[in-house]
């Protein structure tokens, strides 16, 4: 076994021992961040260690045994700076008391303890793009080396979003705590838009060179799934892992061989994952049935629902989509909301329909630099056969858009659209053209 | 990456009380880390059948069957990271059996499902 392939290993190990250990040393020293950096450590001994002595066992014990003792370590550490020595001795055998037994391979209940790991990591004093790093750290259990480059941002940045977000909780006194009742709800919104984060970061890349990061959307499913393992009665939870499951089961019919996007409209059916469609309803239904049908994410949800039942494109239930997106316009009013309600509407009532919602966006401050605008309104322009806008539409869209590939696509559509405002011309105007 | 752990035995015997109990704590533990879709244990052979082909006939046989010498007694399907992880999973799973139904020998044998990568 080379060290590269016993490193592996040895993470391998730790990953799947990881929340336990978090968990159970915040219990203890009633901070989560903390606890999560004593974790790294004993991590970091198992590199050291094991591979000379080879992976124990039980790797989750040593693990535990090991990060118990540097928790103890820092307690006593800080204790000795606080009070006398009798009493710290004291405290920490209580503390003790309180961690789990390391000896026993699994403990009976870890979901409240996950729970808490989850709205933790996506406090809503964080920045989304913060929880998000923390998130993938603390429950998924990424390095930030691999946090960094599925972000595609260099690994300080990542490291430094993680120490400052540490350093948030800790200053606001927020290392540990179960919210209920109203804060839950706003802490579970919150835990719910850095998950959606980090999905649609993988889904829909919106920089870089491939058009979707699997490794991402898979995280966010993970992610999506412990939350409704550990809060089964929370409608939006399904709502949100519905929306995952069915946007992802489009995966391998969202690029041609060479890695460039196919439009939903124009791709293949038959490589929708059937199985995961049927996933995401019936989380739609569960979402219903908790009385959540009408919630941000199971909106959405059922939106892509509608696609997904859809044979054939044309069998799209458009009238249906458009309503749903008008819904969901009153819940959340968005300009990005109604500029998808206006191609539900072009679909349902014609392009000119469209157009006028689509033109009534143009002055919005909020889509200035947003490719999809220009890019839908070409589009439309296109089917009404005013070439030479759809032109100019198409090549704007083309020089706001970030991903290389969505760039192209935009190129060869403005391309396309000159080449029709060519063949267009009356005969004999198109060589001076 | 997806896998699916698939366990085979010689021994027909059903698991001790002790070796259920850890079985499901860890999948407990492993559906709520998001870990685990599916997973489920096997009624005995004689509940079965087997579709066979064979010479250019198809025939079918019901269980229980004399000379089947490794039997299949479950099956999971994990969503994992890589190999490394799927690889160390099975270990705490067989570890398990190691430790609370002492004498039993087994194999899991884990196996990486095409086109799961989604």
């Amino acid at each position: 076994m080379t060290t590269a392939d016993a490193h592996r290993a040895i993470l391998a190990a730790w990953r799947i021992e990881q929340p336990r250990l978090i968990t159970g040393l915040a219990r203890m020293l009633r901070d989560v961040p903390l606890a999560e950096e004593l974790v790294q450590e004993a991590l970091v001994a198992a590199l050291e260690r094991w591979p000379a002595s080879g992976v124990p066992e039980r790797p989750g014990a040593w693990l535990m045994a090991t990060a118990k003792r540097r928790a103890l370590d820092h307690l006593r550490r800080r204790r000795m700076l606080e009070c006398k020595h009798q009493m710290v001795a004291r405290e920490l055998e209580a503390e003790q008391q309180a961690m789990p037994d390391f000896d026993s391979p699994l403990d009976d209940d870890i979901g409240d303890e996950l729970l808490r790991l989850i709205f933790t990591a996506c406090h809503p004093r964080l920045s989304r793009e913060a929880g998000a790093a923390l998130a993938l750290r603390m429950v998924c259990g990424l390095t930030t080396d691999e946090i960094a480059r599925a972000f595609l941002v260099p690994e300080t940045t990542i490291a430094q979003r993680i120490v400052r977000a540490k350093r948030t909780l800790s200053a606001s006194g927020l290392t540990y705590e179960t919210p209920r009742g109203e804060a839950l709800s706003a802490r579970l919104d919150s835990a719910l838009e850095v998950i959606y984060l980090i999905f649609n970061e993988g889904y829909t890349a919106a920089r870089g060179e491939d058009w979707l990061r699997p490794q991402l959307c898979n995280e966010a499913l993970r992610l999506g799934r412990v939350l409704i393992a550990v809060a089964p009665q929370e409608p939006e939870a399904h709502g949100l892992l519905a929306l995952m499951e069915l946007n992802a089961s489009r995966t391998a019919a969202r690029t041609d061989v060479a890695g460039e996007p196919i439009l939903l409209l124009d791709q293949n059916r038959a490589l929708w994952n059937q199985l995961q469609i049927r996933r995401g309803v019936k989380a739609l239904g569960r979402a219903a049935e908790l009385g959540g049908s009408g919630g941000f994410y199971a909106l959405q949800a059922a939106i892509v629902a509608c696609h997904a039942r859809a044979a054939t494109a044309v069998d799209t239930d458009w009238r249906r989509i458009a309503e749903i997106y008008a819904q969901l316009a009153r819940l959340a009013p968005s300009a990005v909301v109604e500029l998808n309600r206006a191609i539900a509407v072009s679909m349902a009532e014609g392009p000119e329909a469209g157009l006028v919602i689509v033109e009534a966006l143009v002055s919005e401050p909020a889509l200035r630099t947003y490719h999809l605008l220009p890019a839908v309104r070409g589009d439309l322009l296109q089917k009404l056969g005013r070439h030479a806008e759809a032109c100019a539409a198409f090549r704007a869209a083309a020089a706001l858009a970030c991903n290389r590939r969505e760039q192209h696509l935009l190129s060869r559509r403005a391309d396309e659209s000159a080449t029709a405002l060519i063949s267009a011309l009356p005969l004999g105007t198109a060589g001076d053209a | 990456m997806r896998f699916m752990f698939i366990v085979t035995s010689s021994q027909q015997n059903q698991p001790s009380p002790e070796l259920l109990e850890q079985m499901h704590k860890l999948a407990d533990r492993e559906i709520k880390a998001g870990r685990m879709l599916d997973n489920a244990g096997l009624m005995p052979l004689a509940t079965g059948a087997q579709v066979r082909i064979k010479g250019g006939g198809l025939s079918v046989v019901d269980g229980p069957f004399v000379e089947t010498k490794e039997v299949i007694g479950g099956y999971a399907i994990f969503e994992l990271p890589g190999k490394e992880e799927a690889l160390a999973s099975a270990r705490e799973f067989m570890q398990l059996h190691k430790d609370y139904m002492p004498g039993w020998e087994g194999v899991c044998e884990l196996r990486a499902i095409v086109g799961g990568m989604s």
